[in-house]
């Protein structure tokens, strides 16, 4: 009896902390189950109005919201060459697309280019370059677009196709900066005087040392570009062309349409498109990421 | 010895030449950058003809229109606030799980709330108001909760990204330690979470105040443009080739972000002297 008394106090003390740690167990779960609810609700939220546009992308209707039936006439006359919204969409796409390929890449040389010059520079004067840099992060873009017009304005310059690309790289170039700087703090500076010693000449021993080193940030630089350039309004609405063709982006293009009423119906298959185009690319690339991570 | 001595000094040379990488740069900056801001100060100051005049500052101040323009002001400041405050109420338990190993094992979540922002902000403003429109709520009747909605819409991708940056650098051995020392989960939140979170909450708030205060296109098709904010003033005297009027609405601009700038400065520096 005595002996069964003393066995089977631990045991019940065994298990009541068992019962409590299942008990824990069971709030942690639910907590993260409310906890995940809550993401894709939010998640929900945000997809919703891309999901209302794509499902009326199916319909001929004018106006979003009216169902005309399931058809496909959005799709068929956005790749119709004798369609009016198609030809201006296409167009737009182009200069959106060729502007931002452009600025970015100049603004990647150059901001690069710039972030390698500023790391070597005397503590003050990389201080009022790094301030210089801060101005177009901080700074309201209307006010940067506003300050290039006037710019081009005082210049007696009609804004072209030069304004514009100006007035992306002032949008992006700082950003190309701030990615390639801690790359460089980060960067062995003994690697690109040993491949001095080593006989490499000083272009040599920038694009085959140093650069590589940099190439995440540089890339990363150029992605960031990419994107803000891709989805501007405010500084391609005050620099772009102004004189000849009319000359529109997909944002301007959008905002003009809009501001006169109703939308084309081709946006409504184009943006469709272009989110299928998106999330493709974002399966391809954690795919591989994925892979990446295995091998290592 | 000779070779020796020349070493150093070529090196030197070397140092030298990479510095004059930044020059381009450099003259990118002050060309593009810094005239044109300068350039805004005297076409503030100066009529069509370029002879100087305070009538600008007079037009936008005067007793007719500043009425007109201390609204405008004030709701760009409104609709600003209101944005960011609500944009960090949402992101933060977004952030704050997303960056938990316990609720969030891989980065795709992340990505996920990222990814609308590939779609180009005007359309999406466009479907936000229609589907608006499809719940009953029509921009022309409630101009302020159809501009807010698509204001944190737009805004809460920005606001999720310093937030979540800086939560999955926080010390997880201080919130055990405060849990194990007897503090409630409340405590725990708001003692050891929050005040840890502090840098990432004020670039959040910086990251939606400042461009709300600019972003027309949105208010201007979620209000029926009834919301006027600074940057749609901008755009009007743009549209009208007022570029000396809009320079006197850029200054006022960017007087509120210089404040903005010392603000979100004051609250920087506060946490760095509470370590």
């Amino acid at each position: 009896m005595e002996k069964e008394l003393v066995m089977n106090t631990p045991n019940t003390a065994m298990e009541e902390t068992n019962r409590s740690l299942q008990r824990r167990e069971k709030g942690e779960k639910a907590k993260k189950a409310v906890a995940l609810t809550f993401v894709w609700i939010m998640l929900l939220v945000m997809y919703l109005p891309i999901m209302y546009l794509i499902l009326y992308s199916f319909t001929d209707s004018k106006v979003i919201g009216q169902w005309n039936g399931l058809n496909f006439d959005c799709y068929a006359t956005l790749f119709n060459g004798s369609n009016v919204y198609a030809k201006q969409i296409w167009e737009a796409t182009w200069n959106t697309v060729w502007v931002a390929v452009v600025a970015s890449t100049l603004s990647t040389v150059l901001g690069t280019a710039g972030a390698i010059g500023m790391h070597f520079l005397g503590k003050k004067l990389k201080a009022v370059f790094n301030f210089a840099n801060e101005i177009p992060i901080v700074n309201a873009e209307i006010v940067m677009a506003l300050s290039l017009c006037i710019l081009f304005a005082w210049l007696n310059l009609p804004t072209s196709a030069f304004s514009l690309i100006i007035g992306h790289m002032v949008l992006t170039i700082p950003f190309v900066v701030i990615n390639v700087q801690p790359k460089l703090e980060q960067m062995d500076p003994s690697l690109y005087e040993a491949a001095m010693d080593l006989g490499a000449n000083r272009a040599g021993a920038l694009f085959k040392v140093m650069i590589p080193d940099l190439l995440p940030g540089i890339f990363s630089g150029f992605m960031i570009s990419m994107t803000l350039s891709l989805d501007d309004f405010v500084i391609t609405e005050f620099t772009k062309p102004s004189e000849g063709m009319d000359f529109q982006t997909i944002s301007t293009y959008v905002q003009g349409t809009l501001a006169k009423g109703a939308i084309p119906i081709q946006i409504r298959s184009f943006t469709t498109l272009i989110f299928v185009l998106i999330v493709a690319v974002m399966i391809g690339y954690t795919i591989v990421n994925n892979r990446k991570a295995k091998k290592i | 010895m000779e070779a020796t001595r020349a070493l150093p000094k070529n090196k030197g040379v070397m140092r030298e030449n990479r510095k004059w990488l930044c020059m381009p740069y450099g003259v990118f900056l002050v060309l593009f950058i810094i005239l044109p801001i300068l350039l805004i100060f005297c076409y503030a100051f100066s009529d069509a003809d370029g002879h100087f005049t305070l009538n600008n500052f007079i037009d936008v101040f005067s007793p007719d229109s500043s009425g007109t323009t201390f609204k405008v002001i004030g709701q760009s400041l409104g609709v600003a606030a209101l944005t960011t405050v609500i944009c960090i109420l949402i992101a933060y338990p977004i952030a704050y799980i997303l960056a938990n190993s316990k609720f969030n094992k891989n980065a795709v979540l992340v990505y996920l709330f990222l990814l609308p922002m590939w779609i180009n902000f005007v359309i999406r403003t466009v479907a936000t108001k229609q589907l608006l429109i499809f719940f009953g709520l029509d921009p022309a009747m409630h101009p302020w909760i159809c501009s807010i909605i698509g204001m944190v819409y737009n805004y809460l991708p920005f606001a999720i990204l310093p937030l979540y940056n800086t939560m999955l650098k926080l010390d997880k051995s201080q919130i055990e330690a405060a849990a194990d020392l007897g503090a409630s989960p409340v405590q725990v939140f708001f003692k050891t979470i929050v005040p840890m979170t502090v840098p990432g909450i004020v670039s959040a708030a910086t990251m939606t105040f400042m461009p709300t205060m600019s972003s027309y296109v949105i208010t201007d098709a979620l209000s029926g443009r009834t919301i006027k904010l600074i940057g749609g003033q901008i755009e009007h005297q743009f549209l009208h080739s007022q570029l000396n009027v809009g320079s006197v609405y850029a200054i006022i601009m960017l007087a509120l972000i210089g404040l903005s700038v010392v603000f979100e400065n004051f609250f920087s520096e506060k946490k760095k002297g509470a370590r």
